[in-house]
């Protein structure tokens, strides 16, 4: 799927043109029509029906019992979630993938736009920059965070070392609770920056260069052209990223599993990866669901209020 | 850690197993048949041992196929638990000590009819039973010891360790080895809940209190022993910072010939082998007694296995049979759960290190790995995090020890 399609599904753009013509009622269409309309759907219904929506029908109901995984499960109604609900640590993970959203966010946003103002440029080897910063988004997260782990080793990692040149006493980047946040932050905003400035980069090349023309004409210099011209003509596009970011964020796991496991003290413990300790390492399979189910809500509503907001500063050419 | 301990070695004396009257031996199938194995014990170098062992079963019974899974330990057990979940469990599969009670409690291990339960080390085959029965085989047993570097010793001009040291010696020694230079240390154990309670054992002391409902460490000696293995980072044993606790560190270290004292299992014997300096074994050091920890593996038959008979077969094979003794001695893959010493008697006569029965003299004095009926893991990563929490200076010994016993304690039902 195309970074437009995608950006057009997620909002509620009015049809070019109106459809006027009369359109035959659906049955008198025949069943050879319905069944060209199954064949279409067929290949991303059936994945979307095996690995989306039972697994989130049967999600529900796991919610609603105990279950270790192995005996057979007990129905406690409501109670997993008002465990949860009563459970500092829920708080505490929620208030941590928080954090790593607002860390993350405008970190990897600038960053990203930065480099698609400057690959968007005349530039010699343009399009080898452009695959090089797209490099870590096609890069296992396991390989990342290894590498990074070594980058922010804070007895012999390059970062401390280079910031030891310039007399700075570099944190205890994973090994202390205050830093292991950011390293997740820093760590991600660079494996992610390249698929934020392809998007940017595509929303940068459809504004019409006669905006640019006529507001030189009107005396705009740089920084008027890009407050006025650029920001408002790539809103689309920092829409699709912000909506996507916030919900990739929300589901932060791999580079916490692999970089701290949620440590040290469970400073960098996420939601998810809080499912996952519930699951597979405390037996409680029930609360884990519940988990899941709180999770789904918190990013339905933040999108949804999104796409509610979005009318309000997001331009449409 | 790699391996889960063995709690009821300790219970050795206790009455013997009366099975072997009512046990009737599993037979060979009449037609062919294919059982799973699921397994860690191989994953990561033993796999053609395994294969070996797998062969001669197959020749030996050649209506029963065996296909085997093999999965790293650290990835085994979250398999185990989908496919418990999806009902897609191996006839046979893998457990350390500590799953294995949650194994046997939910009722997803077949009761076994063992058809020759003396041939295993009774502590070991207790371990595995309920109410006089078997849900598990034992498949292995190792013990965790003191590793040394005798040329560092040299250099330093101290003795050698012995069976009879304590924690006071090996003190002095980290010390003195540690003033060697910048890039030596004196002794590494690691900071965790499976060094705690065994140095708790190794102080007279215990983690949990007699009906296993809350803890017992948080006392004048539960804090002593949280200090001995606490205070040694950044004085005889480099810091979390400096990269302790990351994985293997602690053997690379040692094999660079960096590290005086070395507090891990025999399964590292491989990979310290062939290091260019002498270097040997002995008992871990005690402070008001000798506490060693010992860990053992096991073998279950599933119950929902339609061919628990073959499986059973399979597994008493994997366990006892001569081939796996041979195979297992030869090679050094632990140590067979088997109760002729006599035949352990070619361990003793290899090399590097030398003083093997350092290994069975471990098991004089055994640390049993504490267990509650709920919460086990949960149990395990708070007192790591509280542990770790006051290694790296963030709380003391005794705040972390108070915050530890009030977080566990909520989460095992005292």
């Amino acid at each position: 799927m195309s970074v437009s399609t995608l950006q057009t599904s997620l909002v509620d753009r009015a049809p070019v043109t109106r459809l006027t013509a009369p359109v035959r009622p659906a049955a008198k269409r025949g069943w050879r029509y319905g069944l060209t309309v199954a064949a279409f759907l067929l290949p991303s219904a059936v994945p979307l029906a095996l690995f989306v929506l039972v697994p989130m029908v049967s999600a529900a109901w796991i919610s609603l019992n105990d279950w270790n995984l192995i005996t057979a499960m007990q129905f406690v109604g409501l109670d997993n979630f008002v465990e949860l609900l009563a459970d500092p640590r829920t708080a505490a993970v929620f208030g941590n993938t928080l954090y790593y959203i607002v860390g993350y966010l405008p970190l990897v946003y600038v960053g990203g736009l930065i480099l698609a103002l400057a690959l968007n440029r005349a530039l010699r080897g343009r399009s080898f920059w452009r695959g090089i910063y797209f490099l870590p988004v096609v890069t296992s997260w396991i390989a990342v965070a290894i590498v990074w782990r070594w980058l922010l080793n804070p007895n012999n990692g390059v970062v401390n070392t280079v910031l030891g040149w310039v007399g700075i006493d570099g944190p205890g980047w994973w090994t202390e609770p205050a830093w292991s946040m950011p390293s997740i932050i820093l760590a991600s905003a660079w494996k992610d920056l390249g698929f934020v400035m392809v998007i940017l980069l595509a929303g940068l090349q459809a504004i019409n260069p006669d905006l640019y023309d006529a507001a030189k004409v009107d005396g705009a210099g740089a920084w008027t052209r890009f407050r006025h011209v650029t920001l408002p003509m790539l809103s689309p596009s920092t829409f699709f990223v912000v909506v996507i970011s916030l919900i990739n964020g929300f589901q932060v796991f791999d580079q916490v599993y692999a970089m701290t496991g949620g440590g040290p003290a469970g400073s960098s413990q996420v939601v998810v990866q809080q499912i996952y300790d519930l699951t597979f390492r405390y037996g409680a399979a029930g609360e884990a669901s519940a988990l899941s189910w709180m999770l789904f809500a918190v990013i339905l509503a933040v999108t949804v209020v999104q796409i509610i907001g979005q009318k309000r500063w997001v331009h449409y050419a | 850690m790699k391996r889960s301990l063995i709690a009821a070695v300790g219970l050795a004396g206790v009455t013997a197993l009366v099975l072997g009257g009512c046990a009737t031996e599993p037979a060979e199938p009449e037609g062919p048949v294919t059982i799973t194995y699921g397994n860690f014990i191989s994953a990561g170098g033993n796999e053609d041992n395994l294969t070996a062992i797998v062969d001669a079963f197959e020749a030996e019974n050649p209506n029963i196929t065996v296909e085997v899974t093999t999965l790293p330990y650290g990835d085994y057990f979250t398999a185990l638990q989908t496919d418990l979940a999806a009902g897609s469990i191996a006839d046979v599969v893998d457990t350390d000590f500590g799953f294995f009670q949650t194994l046997a409690d939910s009722g997803a291990l077949a009761p076994l009819e063992v058809a020759n339960p003396e041939s295993y080390r009774e502590s070991l085959i207790e371990a595995y039973s309920r109410d006089g029965v078997s849900y598990g085989l034992p498949s292995s047993f190792s013990a965790v010891v003191l590793y040394y570097n005798a040329d560092l010793f040299d250099q330093a001009g101290l003795d050698y360790p012995t069976s009879d040291w304590t924690w006071a010696d090996e003190q002095a020694a980290a010390e003195a080895i540690t003033a060697l230079g910048d890039d030596i240390w004196g002794s590494h154990q690691p900071v965790s809940f499976f060094e705690y309670y065994k140095v708790l054992a190794q102080n007279g002391e215990s983690f949990l209190n007699d009906d296993r409902t809350a803890v017992a460490f948080n006392t004048p000696g539960g804090i002593e022993a949280a200090e001995w293995l606490v205070n040694k980072s950044g004085t005889v044993m480099p810091t979390i910072e400096q990269g302790q606790g990351t994985p293997d560190f602690d053997t690379n270290l040692f094999v660079e010939g960096k590290l005086g004292m070395l507090h891990t299992g025999i399964w590292v014997f491989g990979a310290v082998a062939d290091v260019p300096f002498s270097w040997d074994i002995a008992v871990e050091p005690g402070n008001t007694q000798q506490a060693s920890g010992v860990f053992s593996n096991a073998v279950g038959v599933s119950a929902t296995s339609e061919n628990i008979e073959a499986a059973t077969l399979f597994a008493e094979y994997l366990t006892s049979s001569q081939t796996m003794v041979d195979v297992r001695l030869d090679t050094g893959w632990e140590l067979p759960p088997i109760s002729d010493e006599s035949q352990l008697g070619v361990y003793l006569t290899k090399d590097n290190p030398a003083n093997r029965q350092a290994v069975f003299d471990s098991l004089d004095g055994i640390a049993i790995q504490p267990i509650v009926a709920t919460g086990q893991q949960e149990m395990q990563d708070i007192m790591n995090e509280e542990l770790i929490e006051a290694q790296a200076g963030r709380k003391t010994v005794a705040e972390a020890l108070a915050s530890a016993e009030e977080r566990i304690n909520a989460v095992i039902g005292g």
